[in-house]
């Protein structure tokens, strides 16, 4: 960092969770190095030990506000492995219906109340009318509907189990209640509108990417392996499935990889500047294998999705890699919108299944082994708990590798390129360190979760000399 | 009556309130008729203006969350200790169980998938130093009211707010209090 300056964004808004950037000028004013810092630790890997790991599914949603539903599943799952059971089919239904709740509120947020205002307000437009609040005042019909979308999300999960956020409802052995007749009733009448909202977010974007087509295309490009987990042919898959790998070509690097091994796989190194540590996939090393997650990556490494509709959409995501992967951080975006897709059709096929009001929702079992490892995809991305215990069931271990967190090394190097793009010397524009932060708002990270531990996200960008010195402190008001 | 000015911020918490804050769904467009939202995780605005009433998500964790619950104390007229982790401390706080370093060596350095592992500064260019002992707002400055929930019930943060944004002290009936889990 020796003959450079330094921009710091302090904090980094309308993302979900607290962060800085720093970038470091060299001395013709150009952008040399970029640091993301996730500022905040809680460390429930270490007051998680000594209680049983039956309450696990409850304690760990508080790891994270905004997907609690995948760390209750992965813990769950984990429970499940410890107790060695395979849980009722109905329960596996229900549970998969919770997720992709959660998926669709989760995907909803991020469009329409986080980055739509940037796409239809304009990237330079008021700061302080850039969000929810300033789309509803000039498109009132796509924030309602943007709304509305996320509240059937998450009126999902009410149902099943009579709470929108941090449930109980998810246990080791299953779910806690079955699902009631008239629940059902009342969500399949949602499934109209839902289409459409997801149809209307789609098509806003789909515009925004042909009339800028350029900035699209050259915003965060480069590529790094994508992980995601599928089926045994590769389908989509959130809930079970195998891991899979590809590289920034599109060639298969490694496929149907249990959950279970991951450590043989993936490794994090702690860094100087951020609470949130780098994870790579272990065969290649660091850098070389840096990787991401998410909506773009497990689009990536699928052959193909679940539904109709979804599937249409894919093969034109397919379509912009030229045969290679779609490596482009804006394509994020396009990604979760597809999922968002996927999601109400997979909800709706669901609903109609006929299982899915059966009682039998759950199945009693005691500890039955030393070890289990719980995996599924959160919304940003594969979420990994696994834990150990004593013969009293008491946890020995617990160790948690958390969707955003993958993504680390990758927003570090999104937020580089933009920088390099868009910020040039110490003088810069308001609008252009919006998009440096945007290049964080494609992987909509959570960094609650990441650090297990991050709280809340906005951002400070600090501007340093070539000698390390703060020349300008950024924090718009 | 003039718009109110409205804060949400989010010290060391999980955004759930914030999430159940963004459950009153279609009534966010009622509230902002009644306040504009200057600062929150949710809208741009990097500095903490002066405010009439913040709501505070989360516990007192790192020196940063000090300084800034005294800064956001002296610029808002009235203080929301927001959720379980702002009234009580709550999850956070079973750090204090282990102790600080205990937890910080764990996730840094002991961790299984760790290769290698070291604590982190925890000061200088980027992070911010975790205090020994996760604390309640009200340890720190005083707080006006107290919305207790994990996270609190979407409909009590509504009545409270279309409350406070009216001059009204909030009377929540009993059954609403005890709304929450």
């Amino acid at each position: 960092m020796a003959d450079s300056k330094i921009i710091k964004i302090n904090p980094v808004t309308r993302i979900e969770g607290h962060a800085k950037i720093s970038l470091f000028l060299d001395d013709q004013g150009g952008v040399s190095d970029a640091q993301f810092h996730v500022d905040e630790f809680r460390g429930f890997e270490k007051f998680c030990e000594g209680r049983l790991y039956t309450e696990m599914p409850v304690i760990t949603p508080r790891i994270c506000g905004i997907c609690p539903v995948s760390h209750s599943l992965a813990s769950a799952k984990a429970c499940d492995s410890i107790q060695r059971v395979a849980i009722p089919e109905t329960a596996v239904k229900l549970r998969r219906l919770i997720q992709l709740g959660q998926q669709l509120s989760s995907h909803a947020l991020s469009f329409f109340y986080l980055s739509a205002p940037d796409f239809l307000l304009g990237w330079d437009s008021d700061p302080a009318l850039r969000n929810v609040v300033g789309l509803a005042a000039k498109f009132p019909d796509v924030a309602r509907k943007g709304i509305r979308l996320r509240k059937f999300g998450q009126e999902i999960s009410q149902h099943l189990t009579g709470k929108k956020i941090h449930t109980d409802g998810v246990i080791a052995g299953g779910m806690t209640n079955p699902m009631r007749p008239e629940s059902r009733e009342t969500l399949l009448k949602w499934i109209p509108e839902a289409l459409e909202t997801s149809q209307i977010g789609l098509k806003l974007l789909k515009d925004y990417m042909v009339s800028h087509k350029e900035e699209v295309e050259t915003f965060a490009p480069s590529g790094t392996l994508h992980m995601g987990l599928v089926q045994a042919d590769g389908t989509h898959e959130l809930y079970d499935g195998k891991l899979r790998w590809v590289d920034a070509s599109g060639k298969i690097v490694k496929d149907q990889v249990n959950p279970a091994d991951y450590l043989n796989y993936i490794a994090e190194m702690p860094v100087d500047f951020s609470y949130l540590k780098y994870p790579y996939y272990k065969p290649l090393g660091y850098p070389e294998g840096i990787y991401r997650v998410g909506p773009l990556s497990r689009l990536n490494v699928a052959s193909k999705m679940k539904t109709p509709k979804a599937q249409a959409e894919f093969e034109a995501f397919k379509a912009l890699g030229h045969g290679r992967a779609v490596n482009g951080t804006f394509f994020y975006h396009y990604a979760r919108l597809i999922e968002t897709i996927a999601c109400v059709e997979e909800i709706e096929m669901l609903l109609s299944d006929k299982e899915i009001l059966s009682t039998d929702v759950h199945v009693v079992a005691s500890r039955n082994a030393l070890e289990g490892v719980g995996c599924c995809e959160a919304p940003r991305g594969t979420l990994f708990h696994h834990y150990k215990v004593d013969t009293h069931g008491q946890l020995l271990k617990v160790n948690l590798l958390i969707a955003t967190g993958q993504n680390n090394p990758s927003m570090n190097k999104s937020v580089l390129e933009v920088a390099r793009q868009y910020v040039k010397g110490a003088d810069v524009k308001e609008g252009a360190l919006n998009r440096v932060e945007a290049a964080i708002r494609c992987y909509d990270p959570c960094l609650s979760c990441s650090t297990h531990a991050l709280g809340s996200m906005p951002m400070v960008l600090k501007i340093h000399d070539h000698q390390g010195n703060l020349i300008r402190s950024v924090e718009r008001n | 009556m003039s718009k109110k000015k409205l804060a949400t911020v989010w010290l060391g918490g999980c955004s759930g309130c914030h999430m159940s804050l963004l459950d009153i769904d279609e009534r966010l467009l009622e509230v902002v008729k009644l306040a504009d939202i200057v600062k929150s995780p949710v809208v741009d605005g990097k500095d903490f203006p002066p405010v009439d009433i913040v709501l505070v998500e989360g516990a007192i964790s790192s020196e940063e969350h000090l300084s800034e619950i005294k800064h956001i104390r002296e610029n808002a007229k009235v203080l929301v200790a927001f959720g379980d982790c702002a009234v009580t401390s709550n999850v956070p706080s079973l750090r204090n169980l282990v102790g600080t370093e205990a937890a910080l060596r764990r996730a840094y350095v002991e961790a299984e998938s760790n290769v290698p592992g070291k604590l982190p500064p925890g000061d200088g260019l980027g992070v911010s130093p975790l205090l020994q002992k996760v604390m309640p707002i009200h340890q720190v400055v005083k707080v006006d009211y107290y919305l207790p929930g994990c996270p609190p019930d979407a409909d009590l943060i509504f009545e409270v707010l279309s409350a406070l944004l009216t001059d009204r002290v909030p009377d929540l009936p009993n059954e609403r209090k005890a709304a929450y889990g």
